[in-house]
């Protein structure tokens, strides 16, 4: 179906969750007022990310009251949103809610966590086991936070889950400044544009700004339509809303023009990943 | 080599985003920082002048007897050129009445002694302007360690410290950084005649290359041997790197208890900002 949609490209203070909500709440607000279907926040957005041993002190349950103020706006427009969670066992997820109807339609836990580099999430945080797509308002989407849109087997899980828009939550550090434009952008802006022409599919990229201790958030949050061709992109490092109108026609035309998914064979691609997968354990002692 | 050309106007564009960032969060509006005439100090008081205006950066220029005169004309043509506020705090009287009670205290010595006064200095009007001191080390130095610990490397927040000389070069003409102070060689100003290049032995444009493939892109030794580097060169610059390691560190904490500071106590310096 066609909606509009809002990318709110803002700057979490690092552990204050008091803050960040109301942040979060006044851009919900603000994106109402535009009449706005859907907002989309960053990964982490209500906690910050370079968390370490802050991760339990900020981490909520999904019961939370912070999380209930989140859902009852959700009465009002869709609501996509990372943060901390804590689940009864007390693992800490990097988790992201889609909000709708004032209830939580969907919980997505980060399955793959960076741990190289800059990156230490391995350390603080459990990894999700999960890729699944789910109906909403808006049509079938799927969520991917931030460096599972760097593994091709989960945005094309959620494809093949029948997600028609995937939803990327991102914390991107920027990093590389020899080029026309800045290193990591230019990589995550193949991504996405690779992604959404492969699948067939809206990928909506938000990505936060602001900097923790020197590390600078770049931004650059889009709307890339199914055919890879982004509509409409944030300003790099650059505190802002960015609202994009998705045509539910424009993805129908583009599943007609270009059917790679409906020629796609799972059966194929499944029994070779079984292949694969019994070759692998079979000479794991070798390697 | 490709990784030592920058773009300029991104670089220009983080570094100011990131003064105006990380001043502005802790509360502050002003930033001190030392100019001593050359071009690395320069380039951060140009960035820090673009990022918070030039009103709100303090610039203080701190000679000895035998700092060469041309360095604090260079201060106060850099400072002009950017509009920032500019003062001298000449540091013999305090650095004279010490070296008496040691007169037999070497270069090294007297050099660092002056570099840790100036510390002093530049924290002590960071009290007073309630401002933040910006480092202007380069990466460069930082990795090879040519600096003064607690001293010229002290600082609160270094727009610079990723940037190799190569950068530093590339950025201030950008910036339009003066033209003497980007012209002129490299030099702590110790003593007359002084310079790093002389000094250290090699240029910053050759060591440069070697750092960026050795640290930034992690060349093996026997790569670097194949891309035409000196055996001994590589050798003396690893040396530097890793005889250095300790002046890029905290001191180092004797570990009793279930959390020690650093060790598993670990939280960003910008938390709750």
């Amino acid at each position: 179906m066609s909606c509009r949609i809002v990318l709110a490209q803002i700057k979490p203070k690092l552990g204050c969750i008091n803050d960040n909500l109301e942040l979060v709440e006044n851009r919900i607000q603000q994106a109402i007022t535009e009449q706005a279907d859907l907002i989309v926040f960053p990964e982490l957005a209500l906690t910050g990310y370079f968390l370490k041993d802050l991760v339990p002190e900020v981490a909520l349950r999904l019961d939370s009251p912070e999380i209930e103020r989140l859902k009852a706006l959700s009465r009002s427009i869709s609501i996509a949103i990372g943060f901390v969670e804590e689940t009864v066992d007390y693992c800490f997820h990097n988790s992201a809610i889609y909000l709708e109807n004032g209830q939580i339609r969907h919980l997505h836990r980060k399955v793959y966590l960076p741990t190289y580099g800059l990156f230490d999430e391995q350390r603080y945080l459990a990894r999700g086991e999960q890729f699944r797509a789910f109906d909403t308002k808006f049509g079938r989407m799927g969520m991917l936070i931030c460096e599972d849109a760097w593994h091709l087997s989960a945005s094309y899980v959620l494809a093949m889950d029948g997600a028609t828009t995937l939803i990327c939550l991102s914390s991107s550090p920027g990093r590389g400044v020899e080029g026309d434009c800045l290193g990591s952008a230019e990589a995550w802006q193949k991504l996405v544009s690779t992604t959404a022409m492969f699948l067939n599919c809206r990928v909506l990229y938000c990505n936060r700004v602001g900097f923790e201790d020197g590390i600078n958030f770049w931004g650059g949050s889009e709307y890339v339509a199914p055919s890879g061709v982004s509509r409409v992109r944030g300003g790099l490092l650059e505190d802002t809303m960015v609202s994009a109108d998705l045509d539910e026609g424009e993805l129908r035309r583009e599943r007609i023009f270009s059917p790679l998914l409906r020629d796609e064979n799972l059966a194929v691609t499944l029994n070779e990943l079984e292949r694969i997968h019994q070759e692998k354990r079979s000479t794991s002692w070798q390697a | 080599m490709a990784g030592l050309n920058v773009n300029v106007e991104l670089l220009r564009t983080i570094l100011t985003a990131f003064v105006c960032d990380e001043v502005r969060k802790v509360g502050a509006q002003q930033v001190v920082l030392g100019l001593s005439g050359g071009i690395d100090s320069a380039l951060v008081a140009y960035i820090a002048a673009e990022a918070l205006g030039a009103e709100n950066v303090h610039a203080i220029c701190m000679p000895y007897k035998t700092s060469n005169p041309e360095s604090e004309a260079h201060a106060r043509l850099v400072a002009a050129g950017c509009g920032i506020n500019f003062s001298v705090v000449p540091i013999t009287p305090m650095i004279d009445p010490y070296f008496e009670m040691f007169p037999e205290a070497d270069q090294m010595r007297r050099g660092n002694k002056m570099a840790r006064e100036r510390m002093t200095i530049l924290f002590d009007h960071s009290a007073c302007h309630r401002a933040l001191v910006l480092g202007t080390s380069n990466k460069t130095e930082l990795l090879l360690g040519y600096g003064t610990l607690y001293g010229d490397m002290a600082s609160a927040l270094n727009p610079i410290g990723d940037l190799y000389k190569s950068h530093v070069w590339q950025l201030s003409e950008a910036m339009e950084v003066p033209r003497e102070v980007i012209d002129k060689k490299p030099s702590a100003d110790l003593w007359a005649g002084q310079t790093d290049e002389e000094e250290l032995g090699f240029s910053y444009r050759q060591v440069d290359e070697l750092l960026y493939q050795m640290v930034d892109l992690r060349l093996t030794r026997p790569e670097l041997l194949v891309a035409g580097f000196e055996p001994s060169f590589i050798d003396t610059i690893y040396g530097k790197i890793q005889n250095s390691h300790f002046k890029r560190r905290l001191p180092v904490i004797a570990k009793v208890s279930n959390r020690t500071i650093d060790r598993d106590f670990r939280y960003a310096r910008d938390w709750g900002k």
